[in-house]
């Protein structure tokens, strides 16, 4: 299985960099809907399939859909794309850099270190998260819910209609 | 070694058995479409007209295959292909009998729906690759129409799931065994039924290409082969929703003294012709009326449904 993780990584690398960098909005959300594909193929090599369908479902089949949602409901046209490739200078790259750097170096300190730390041994089933998620992290699930209610209810007042509006339609 | 000959060939199979399914699929609909309606049909290229199919594919294959020069190329081009590939990959996780399977793994039902939700990009891009208002407007329809109706979609199986205590789709049909899961999750059976008909957007969802307000939704500037790609795509999509209502809920190959593989082209061929008479019968919905329907009634209902599973099987243990 090793090949398709390699295989996997490089698309997951590539396509991240291509949405970074293209100019034109829904060039790079598609790009970015490759790189969670790709993420999620890596996480079921890697012994996780539930991780990895969820990956697939929520992140690449829900969100991103919002995603592509808003942005073709704004849909902005070729001046749109001209004002980002504008943006997209030099300088900005800095940040970003800096903090891939970090991120590098932690990942290959890893990796060079205690081989006890390498995913893949065990394949992690489905009931095994479950158990995880509803055992020792339930405080974490719960506050987790509780965000996501405040969320709801944030936006189900936004976009709740006037009154008089209301009236005013009938 | 011979097990790789043999997964080849089921797999081959899958393939086979499912494209001439979709194109033998276009002149079933449109005959039983006519015996609904109380006329005949294409009746006349071959026996009961049945060469109409090799006539409509020389016709789609031949015509000429036009990209708008004020659309985006690439992303026009690549955009039939996603309904296509995902309806297929589905198949992955079907089980045809004990033996004609491609993929036993322990997430089969989240596969699917995985696949599922990926099909939307197809509609959602097309239409914003075409350039087009009507295509867009029904790539939003369509994107938004797919988003509600996906996550009733989820929570209607888990029911199922929850009584078999896995997700792999062979061990959900053994568990059929004694007794059919529609007569256990009736409610359930009924949501993801509807879920299924919105997901593959036909009468009475067909919002994204409704033709008398929209031309013809997100598929309007496309011609030739890749409109046939959306069109194999949709009748790919009905088999994939019927084989997956008989796996989930209709006890799979299960079945008396006919062989299994037999009683699982019998029950889904019974769906597809359910899902025509459905077209047959019904008017489009309005597009609040969709909204309000699936966010008020089905959302909460499934909840409902999947929180009595609960409570019973946890009653019962």
């Amino acid at each position: 299985m090793n090949y398709v993780f390699y295989i996997a990584a490089a698309v997951a690398v590539f396509s991240t960099l291509m949405a970074i960098t293209r100019a034109n909005a829904v060039h790079a959300l598609l790009y970015m809907i490759t790189s969670l594909l790709s993420s999620s193929l890596i996480f079921f090599v890697l012994g996780a399939p539930y991780i990895a369908a969820l990956q697939a479902i929520v992140y690449a089949g829900a969100i991103m859909v919002l995603f592509v949602f808003i942005i073709m409901m704004l849909n902005q046209g070729p001046a749109s794309t001209e004002q980002e490739r504008v943006w997209i200078s030099g300088k900005t790259w800095v940040g970003p850099t800096m903090l891939c750097a970090v991120l590098l170096a932690e990942l290959i300190w890893i990796v060079r270190g205690d081989p006890a730390w390498l995913p893949g041994k065990t394949i992690i089933h489905p009931k095994d998260v479950s158990k995880a998620l509803y055992g020792p992290y339930i405080l974490v699930i719960e506050l987790a819910s509780m965000l996501l209610t405040a969320g709801l209810v944030g936006a189900y007042h936004l976009g709740r209609r006037e009154p008089e509006r209301r009236e005013g339609e009938s | 070694m011979s097990s790789v000959v043999t997964s080849l060939l089921v797999i081959v199979f899958v393939l086979f058995s499912l494209l001439t399914t979709a194109s033998l699929l276009i002149w079933l609909e449109r005959r039983l479409l006519a015996l609904w309606q109380d006329r005949y049909g294409p009746n006349r290229v071959g026996p009961f007209g049945l060469g109409q199919v090799l006539a409509d594919m020389i016709k789609i294959f031949f015509k000429e295959d036009w990209t708008p020069p004020f659309a985006d190329r690439p992303v026009f081009v690549i955009a039939p292909t996603f309904i296509v590939i995902t309806a297929l990959m589905s198949f992955a996780v079907v089980p045809f009998s004990p033996s004609i399977l491609v993929s036993d793994i322990d997430i089969g039902v989240l596969f699917f729906l995985a696949m599922s939700s990926l099909g939307v990009y197809s509609v959602a891009l097309a239409g914003w690759a075409s350039n087009n208002k009507y295509a867009l407007l029904g790539a939003l329809r369509a994107s938004a129409q797919m988003l509600a109706y996906e996550v009733f979609m989820g929570l209607s199986l888990m029911g199922v799931v929850a009584i078999t205590g896995s997700f792999s789709m062979q061990a959900i049909v053994k568990a059929q065994e004694n007794i059919w899961f529609i007569v256990l999750q009736p409610i359930g059976f009924v949501i993801f039924m509807i879920a299924g008909i919105a997901e593959t957007h036909r009468i009475p969802f067909d919002l994204p290409e409704a033709e008398s307000e929209l031309v013809a939704g997100f598929h309007s500037e496309y011609s030739g082969m890749k409109f046939g790609m959306f069109f194999v795509g949709e009748y790919i999509g009905i088999t994939l929703i019927s084989a997956l209502l008989v796996t989930l809920f209709m006890g799979g190959w299960h079945g008396p003294f006919l062989p299994p593989v037999l009683w699982f082209f019998i029950k889904v061929f019974f769906f597809i012709c359910g899902f025509i008479l459905l077209r047959a019968s019904l008017p489009r919905m309005r597009y609040d009326q969709l909204m309000a329907f699936g966010w008020k009634l089905m959302l909460p209902l499934s909840l409902l449904n999947l929180m009595a599973t609960g409570a019973v099987i946890l009653w019962s243990s």
